[in-house]
């Protein structure tokens, strides 16, 4: 059997790696075949972007060498996927070889597209890239006091991102002795501050005591860099002098461009987590349509499901157990206190007061992700 | 040319289904419409209030063994 996983970030990484290890004897005998073409031969820690910000890390520190974090039989091409032939059970790559298979899995991530939005590229600092995180960090320090705004499109990957920025803007000005100085002003898409009303009922309180103004129902639709405001969809604006943002997002464009589903998001069983209409593709991490939270537990604990599913194919015949939608996701609420929302399907999360130790736990699982990337975790 | 889609959020907490209105809307075209099943009754409010604030159209919603079924049509 040979098994091509598209993909080497949180989900194809851990998808491979469990495979591996469930099929150990069949890769060394040369029965299954496991493949994973990527883009990238570095692998990136993408939460840790959320400190680069603030240079509490260095950019060094969230990357790791992809081939580091495979077990032993699995084959890794750099090489992007241009083409998907998913009736001929092959793909193309930018190199122009093609590889076949007999199962397919796809997790290919999803972007910030800023450019939707018209002068959010030019006008705003965000932190999903190493490249704006570090832009980001410096205009930070160079900022001496104002109204700093928050604003996101929507969809978004990490969904805590946006209070976890806020909470963390709000300790750093106060630790630069400026908390007089700055004004922040936070704005969500819908009606609450937060897309779990459990979340939202904690973090509007933290935000009134804190003094943290907020806005709900406000959908960026353009930013007026010469007058300093953005305005919303909603008809209301408001104006900046720092505007931080988290860009809507689309999953990559070679997934549009093979028509493999709008914006990137790509039609999937939300048990079995196959490509609707097909019974040998599957889907995991971002770039699903599913809707639940873009974020690495999801991919995870979709990995961990497919991993499973996929070598019990080919030992039983079938899959063997549903994805429950389960999420878990740390929530940053400042600099030295955290807590977390865990929630799948059926049961809505009910997230506990903040503490150091959470914040701590997060701060070792920063570490502890490449074991986790491994697999062993 | 106008299609029907079909937004199935149910058992969305996060993003939930507002969200995912959201987000999907901004994909269709002109004249679309969108059917949003949600399994939150929340959703039967906040949903026509933010069609409505926005300015698109609300054409109605039903309730069908405790999923919401929501329809928007995309104006503009
Ligand atoms: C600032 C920030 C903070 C975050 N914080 C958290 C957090 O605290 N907790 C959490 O759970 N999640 C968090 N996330 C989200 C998390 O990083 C993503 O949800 C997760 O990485 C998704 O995994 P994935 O496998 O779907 O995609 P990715 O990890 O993005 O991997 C995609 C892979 O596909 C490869 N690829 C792309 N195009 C091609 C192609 N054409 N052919 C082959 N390969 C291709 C890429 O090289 C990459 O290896 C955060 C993200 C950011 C940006």
């Amino acid at each position: 059997m040979k098994i091509l996983i598209i993909g080497g970030g949180m989900g194809g990484t851990i998808l491979a790696n469990n495979l591996a290890r469930r099929l150990t004897p069949e890769l060394r005998s040369g029965k299954v075949k496991i493949t994973m073409l990527t883009a990238s031969e570095k692998h990136m820690y993408q939460p840790g972007l959320l400190y680069l910000a603030f240079g509490r890390v260095t950019p060094d520190e969230l990357y790791k060498d992809q081939a580091s974090l495979l077990e032993p039989g699995i084959t890794l091409v750099v090489d992007p996927v241009e083409e998907f032939m998913l009736d001929d059970n092959r793909v193309k790559t930018k190199s122009g070889k093609t590889f076949d298979y007999d199962v397919l899995a796809i997790a290919t991530g999803s972007r910030p597209v800023p450019e939707l939005i018209p002068g959010l590229a030019e006008h705003s600092h965000t932190f999903y890239t190493e490249e704006t995180a570090l832009k980001m960090f410096h205009a930070l320090r160079a900022f001496e006091g104002g109204r700093v705004v928050i604003a996101m499109g929507v969809p978004h990957k990490c969904p805590m991102a946006p209070l976890e920025i806020t909470f963390m803007l709000h300790d750093y000005f106060k630790d630069r002795g400026m908390s007089d100085k700055v004004q922040l002003h936070y704005t969500y898409p819908i009606g609450r501050v937060h897309s779990l009303e459990n979340v939202a009922k904690w973090a509007a309180p933290e935000f009134d005591r804190l003094g943290i103004t907020y806005e709900t129902l406000f959908n960026l639709k353009e930013v007026d860099g010469a007058a300093k405001v953005i305005r919303g969809e909603e008809g209301g604006e408001t104006p900046y002098d720092l505007l931080i943002s988290i860009p809507a997002h689309r999953g990559m464009e070679v997934i549009e461009k093979n028509k493999l589903g709008a914006g990137g998001w790509i039609p999937t069983n939300r048990q079995q987590l196959n490509m609707e209409g097909r019974s040998n593709v599957f889907i995991l991490g971002d770039t699903t349509n599913i809707p639940i939270s873009k974020a690495g537990s999801t991919a995870h604990f979709q990995a961990d499901t497919l991993g499973e599913n996929i070598a019990a194919l080919y030992k039983l015949g079938a899959p063997v157990r549903d994805y429950d939608g389960k999420v878990f996701c740390f929530i940053e609420a400042g600099k030295d206190r955290a807590t977390y929302a865990m929630f799948d399907y059926l049961n809505p999360p009910d997230p506990k007061p903040p503490t150091k130790a959470v914040h701590w736990f997060k701060m070792a699982y920063n570490k502890l992700y490449w074991i986790s990337a491994r697999g062993l975790l | 040319m106008a299609e029907k889609k079909v937004i199935d959020a149910r058992g969305s907490f996060c993003p939930g289904p507002l969200m995912e209105l959201i987000g999907w809307i901004k994909l269709a075209d002109i004249g679309d419409e969108l059917e949003l099943l949600s399994s939150d009754k929340g959703s039967a409010e906040d949903v026509p209030e933010w069609v409505k604030k926005v300015g698109h159209e609300y054409l109605g919603s039903r309730e069908e063994a405790g999923v919401w079924h929501i329809m928007v049509k995309k104006t503009k």
